[in-house]
């Protein structure tokens, strides 16, 4: 089942959004997640058998493997692989899986670097919710570009990606909408990153609109 | 008795000093260790740093390598950092190719670097397309007790500003370049970023400069970098739970703080090191 959604381009400004769910027959769980120009194949397997060396007593195991369109992974990718592991590992119960593991693997579908880290998070949330994982809570990402003028543009193409000042990517839970994670580039004033955050605290209402839409498909 | 409690229940243990707004090394939950600093350690280095925040002590060596500029950016040098960490410092760490939590970390000092402007980097490139700088900066733990990337950003920042490079001219005949290495100029740094790292315990408690047991107690990290304009160079939080706005204001205002003060420390070494010469 896909679906494709043009969000309402109101004070946030959100391009079209896309999603498949359980598109894969071995993961346990799986989800593209279809971003603009940026596509990201998402698959969970868990909770699955640990090696003994990586077990935890009390909580799974959480681990998120990313695979670059060309390449092989390098320190970049590792880097948004420890985000996206502690992002999961906040919004799992891992305690109610202890000795076994939760393996998230992450494809990117194109070459389009537009808006990647938040891609993948929304990705792996699908997954995981696709997966029937138990989760506390939800979580999406949004990223905001802070253009030269001082202007804060939601859900940037690749264009104005690049020529933004500085650019923020924000992963907000669907309880609170506090910030679960914070990644940026570029240098920006206190005041800045605070409307920054106001504006994805209200963009994420809309992609958790998404996600209960598509689940209800 | 108490070192028994510790290793039994460490989070009870931890819980029972925050309740009296204190830690178990005496500090309070707003205070950072004391930092020290000392530049020109590796003397056959360009460039090199020694910090010390508390028991954690990071090195930095910077080598500065002629090389072609890339053909995207044909008038700019680069930086290239790493940050190592040998099983010398901790036993978490393996021997054997970097971990993630190295890659984050060289990747994470990349990102300040770009993020800060902390050196034009068209200020490296000697010759557009044909002779540039490349600056290695290989920052290495020696010893692992917490808040890495404070400790990495300050000593990548001193081992900078202790840094001399030669004078470089392409002799026009040979179409070779010459050093003169009797000529030696230091770098010009436009930025000085500091970071401050912060643990959240418990979902609600913020302890700033966590040690290697308060960071594997904590429910959340965050690291925000800060310049000497008090604009944000990175607010570093790889997931875990939550934070609250005022939170966060609170650790940013405690970073601006930090700045100043690690900046004082700086400028004092550097001083210090040129009435020495």
């Amino acid at each position: 089942m896909s679906i494709m959604m043009e969000l309402d381009r109101g004070c946030s400004n959100l391009r079209e959004y896309g999603n498949e769910q359980s598109l894969l027959s071995k993961p346990d769980g799986s989800s593209t997640f279809v971003q603009g120009d940026t596509s990201i194949l998402a698959g969970v397997y868990g909770p699955a058998e640990v090696k003994v060396s990586k077990e935890i007593y009390d909580r799974a195991t959480v681990e998120v493997l990313i695979q670059p369109k060309m390449g092989l992974p390098g320190v970049r990718e590792r880097a948004r692989e420890q985000c996206a592991r502690e992002t999961c590992e906040a919004a799992l119960l891992l305690t109610l899986h202890p000795r076994s593991s939760v393996t998230v693997i992450l494809q990117f579908g194109s070459l389009s670097n537009c808006q990647l880290p938040s891609c993948c998070l929304n990705a792996t949330c699908m997954a995981l919710m696709d997966a029937g994982l138990p989760m506390s809570h939800l979580f999406c990402s949004v990223t905001c570009a802070i253009s030269k003028d001082g202007q804060i543009i939601t859900d940037p193409t690749a264009l104005q990606e690049k020529e933004s000042r500085a650019l923020l990517t924000f992963a907000i839970d669907s309880v609170e909408h506090n910030v679960l994670m914070s990644s940026t580039k570029g240098s920006f004033s206190l005041q800045e990153l605070q409307r920054c955050i106001a504006i994805s605290q209200r963009a994420s209402e809309q992609i958790f609109q998404f996600y209960r839409e598509s689940v209800k498909r | 008795m108490a070192a028994g409690f510790k290793t039994a229940e460490p989070l009870e243990y931890h819980r029972s000093f925050l309740k009296e707004n204190c830690r178990p090394d005496g500090r309070e939950l707003g205070e950072f260790r004391p930092t020290t600093l000392n530049t020109s350690s590796i003397s056959t280095a360009d460039g090199s740093a020694l910090v010390k925040i508390g028991n954690t002590t990071v090195i930095c060596g910077i080598k500065a390598e002629l090389t072609v500029p890339p053909s995207d950016a044909p008038n700019r040098g680069y930086i290239v950092p790493n940050v190592d960490l040998p099983p010398l410092c901790s036993s978490k760490f393996r021997p054997g190719p970097p971990g993630e939590q190295a890659q984050a970390a060289s990747q994470f000092i990349a990102d300040v670097i770009e993020s800060s402007d902390l050196i034009n980097m068209e200020e490296l490139c000697i010759e557009k397309s044909k002779l540039c700088w490349v600056l290695y900066c290989d920052i290495m733990c020696l010893d692992y007790d917490g808040n890495l990337l404070d400790a990495c950003i300050i000593v990548l920042l001193a081992a900078l500003k202790n840094a001399q490079l030669p004078e470089v001219t392409i002799n026009k005949e040979t179409d070779l370049a010459e050093a003169d290495i009797q000529k030696k100029k230091p770098l010009k740094i436009h930025r000085h970023p500091v970071g401050s790292s912060f643990a959240v315990f418990d979902d609600s408690v913020i302890l700033v400069d966590p040690t290697a047991e308060e960071e594997s107690l904590s429910t959340a990290l965050l690291t925000v970098v800060t310049d000497e304009e008090d604009r944000l160079c990175a607010v570093h939080k790889p997931g875990g739970t939550s934070l609250s706005g005022e939170k966060l204001q609170h650790c940013i205002n405690r970073a601006i703080t930090r700045n100043k003060e690690i900046r004082k420390l700086v400028d004092k070494v550097t001083e210090s090191t040129k009435t020495a010469k």
